[in-house]
């Protein structure tokens, strides 16, 4: 007598979207746990799926490092805009589906004990659209980097701006950029980082006017959408047309680097690029500082220990003494004397 | 001290702008109307309004990089005795011409011609005048290899420190970044017939209705013509069109642009430079409103029992207004159609 196995073929309907999630990139359904573990990027074709801003925070920052600043902010409807849907109501809808308070948040924290201002966009917002709270917080991260004096990090992830906003939202772009130029003006670093998408008027102003522009594989990053582009020269558009890859190629992106790779590649270029009168960091100064710290010594011991094997790329193993205590190195770096002196961001 | 010395707002004695009739009663096609006359083959463009306004003029070409956009016209011009520079959209005046300057959406090498003129006058002391008619940058595949949205971010932070007087009037159609991209100014100010928007009314239409049809409707909802810019602060001032629109009387146009632009400039030119980009940078820095609440704290979840502990997190999530982070929907990153333009 045979025996009957009960089927557990998968059936494609029957996937629970809080389960599994279908990679835009190669098709494969990706359990969504998995999918956690490698930062949302696709462990067959490589695809960096849309992340959100906790996560990034979780995964580029310092652990409990972010302090996040203007928590507060929310839009307003200036214009009493209905579409299909009040203003109003879609930010609810937005704010219930996301946690969040508006398409940013923005904060203090340490990179590999780098302080920076970071600002961090998040896509299932509204599309990451920016109004005025994006816009403001952009204003303000980087109002509070001249201040301070700590170089500014923004991570985009926004189709443009918010229509529901009108001028409003386009000012937001005068607003940002006007506030980046003060920075620039201070010689105040300022690295962007594009992910999936960033598009329209994020595109148009902070984002493309990084000191150094970093974008993520095959994001879609462009002025106007495609189909625009496509509608407009009535013809096809060559293939790769907007991505990351493309910008490169054209000369407006500096370097596109992995996910995996984000957090170690920031940390590097911004031992390079220091706000103006901030001392240059001094690679053999690393163990005198923390000796003056037993604690901060010990558990860079142990992460020497523990981080140097799985440490194939050189600057990992190089990096491991200044990472190993985000808030001792970050002091360092503050009262560090100023024997370098200042470099040229 | 600008808003005093430029007299903000709408001249005394404004009369509401003529409609046609059958739109009086519906404001949607009393917008439209609007919509309509802004893009009106015959309105004045930049070179038509400086032949009627200004004493004299000489085009100056060319990026220095790439090419000349005739998208964008800029050069030296003068009213009376006061020297300055002027950047504008050029639209064609027929098919031929059209074709000729792009329908007037600049490639990037317009807006990078626009900052070298800028730059110039910065350089000799000279104010800057921008005329703004545009659908929009050109959103074509060359455009996007040459960077037009690097160009209009550049442009954007050029104007916003320019060590310079900046008088901008929007004369037609107001498109997005295209038009913001040269239009970031000390004094802005409309024609009557003007239109600004984020957006194009038939972009947003079938973005947010999902057909071009409601073109319309979209034009109401972004409050996109020049009374209601003045309203949002984002115009300074309207200067009223002659007849039926500024396309039925060229000269006239002109005439009734010059002493406004005039005296924007002499206003200007009485206000030390660093107060000026001073006050430029505070009028950007201002626009658009939010609300600032302090984020409640969640109150302790350490409560006695499981049901306390429960109530606790349940309190929590609801002082807070808005679900804890970890009930975010899964997918809902990449479900989504970007919704920004």
């Amino acid at each position: 007598m045979p025996l009957k196995f009960p089927s557990f073929r998968p059936r494609r309907e029957e996937y629970p979207a809080d389960l599994w999630t279908k990679c835009p990139g190669c098709g494969d359904q990706l359990f969504n746990k998995q999918l956690d573990k490698t930062l949302r990027v696709c462990p067959s074709c490589g695809h960096h799926l849309r992340m959100s801003a906790q996560a990034r925070i979780d995964h580029l920052l310092d652990p409990g490092s972010f302090q996040e600043r203007d928590g507060g902010l929310t839009s307003v409807d200036p214009l009493g805009f209905v579409d299909q849907k009040p203003y109003p109501d879609r930010i609810v809808a937005a704010q219930v589906a996301t946690g969040l308070r508006d398409a940013a948040v923005w904060g203090f924290a340490t990179i590999e004990g780098t302080r920076v201002a970071i600002v961090l966009m998040d896509f299932g917002f509204m599309g990451g659209s920016m109004g005025a709270v994006v816009g403001e917080k952009v204003a303000r991260a980087a109002e509070a980097a001249l201040a301070e004096r700590v170089p500014l990090v923004i991570l985009s992830a926004s189709g443009g701006a918010r229509m529901q906003e009108g001028t409003l939202s386009l000012m937001q772009l005068a607003k940002t950029v006007a506030a980046l130029e003060r920075l620039r003006e201070a010689r105040v670093p300022f690295i962007s980082v594009m992910s999936d998408p960033t598009t329209g008027g994020v595109f148009a102003s902070y984002a493309a006017l990084g000191d150094i522009n970093l974008a993520e594989p095959n994001a879609l990053i462009g002025f106007a959408g495609a189909r625009v582009s496509a509608g407009t020269i009535a013809a096809e558009l060559p293939p790769g047309f907007q991505r990351a890859e493309f910008l490169l190629d054209h000369g407006f992106v500096d370097r596109i680097v992995t996910r995996s790779e984000l957090r170690s590649e920031l940390a590097a270029l911004l031992r390079f690029v220091r706000p103006a009168g901030v001392a240059a960091p001094d690679d053999n100064e690393a163990d005198e500082s923390l000796l003056s710290r037993p604690m901060s010594l010990l558990s860079a011991l142990a992460d020497r220990m523990i981080g140097e094997e799985p440490a194939p790329p050189a600057q990992a193993a190089a990096e491991a003494p200044a990472s190993a205590d985000p808030a001792a190195s970050g002091d360092r770096i503050a009262s560090a004397p100023a024997e370098g002196g200042p470099r040229d961001g | 001290m600008v808003d005093r010395l430029l007299g903000r707002g709408r001249e005394p004695g404004h009369q509401a702008a003529p409609v046609p009739e059958a739109a009086a009663e519906d404001p949607r096609a009393a917008v439209w109307s609007r919509v309509q006359l802004a893009r009106n083959i015959r309105r004045p463009r930049t070179l038509e309004l400086l032949d009627a306004m200004t004493d004299e003029f000489i085009e100056l070409h060319g990026d220095r990089l790439f090419a000349d956009d005739a998208a964008i016209v800029a050069g030296l011009t003068r009213i009376d005795g006061v020297r300055f520079v002027v950047v504008g959209h050029q639209k064609g005046a027929d098919t031929d011409e059209n074709i000729r300057r792009n329908f007037g959406m600049p490639n990037p090498e317009g807006y990078r011609k626009g900052m070298r003129v800028m730059e110039l006058a910065e350089r000799y002391g000279l104010p800057v005048l921008t005329l703004i008619d545009t659908p929009g940058a050109f959103p074509g595949p060359g455009a996007e290899e040459r960077g037009v949205a690097e160009a209009i971010a550049r442009s954007i932070g050029l104007m916003s420190r320019l060590r310079t007087p900046i008088v901008t009037v929007i004369t037609g159609e107001g498109g997005s970044g295209g038009a913001l991209a040269i239009a970031v100014g000390d004094v802005v100010i409309a024609f009557e017939n003007a239109v600004y928007s984020v957006i194009s009314p038939e972009g947003c239409a079938s973005i947010l209705w999902r057909t071009a049809d409601e073109a319309a409707t979209a034009a109401l909802a972004m409050r996109m013509s020049a009374a209601d810019q003045l309203a949002l602060g984002v115009v300074d001032r309207i200067v009223d069109e002659p007849g039926e629109g500024a396309h039925t009387d060229h000269v006239e146009t002109g005439r009734r642009l010059r002493p406004v632009v005039a005296e924007a400039l002499a206003a200007l030119a009485a206000i030390p430079v660093d107060e000026l980009v001073e006050a430029r940078y505070q009028r950007y820095r201002a626009f658009g409103p939010y609300t600032e609440a302090p984020r409640p704290t969640p109150p302790s979840v350490e409560r006695g029992g499981i049901a306390g502990r429960l109530r606790g997190i349940l309190d929590a999530g609801r002082s807070l207004g808005v679900p804890v982070a970890g009930e975010r929907k899964r997918g809902a990153e990449d479900a989504q159609e970007p919704e920004g333009v």
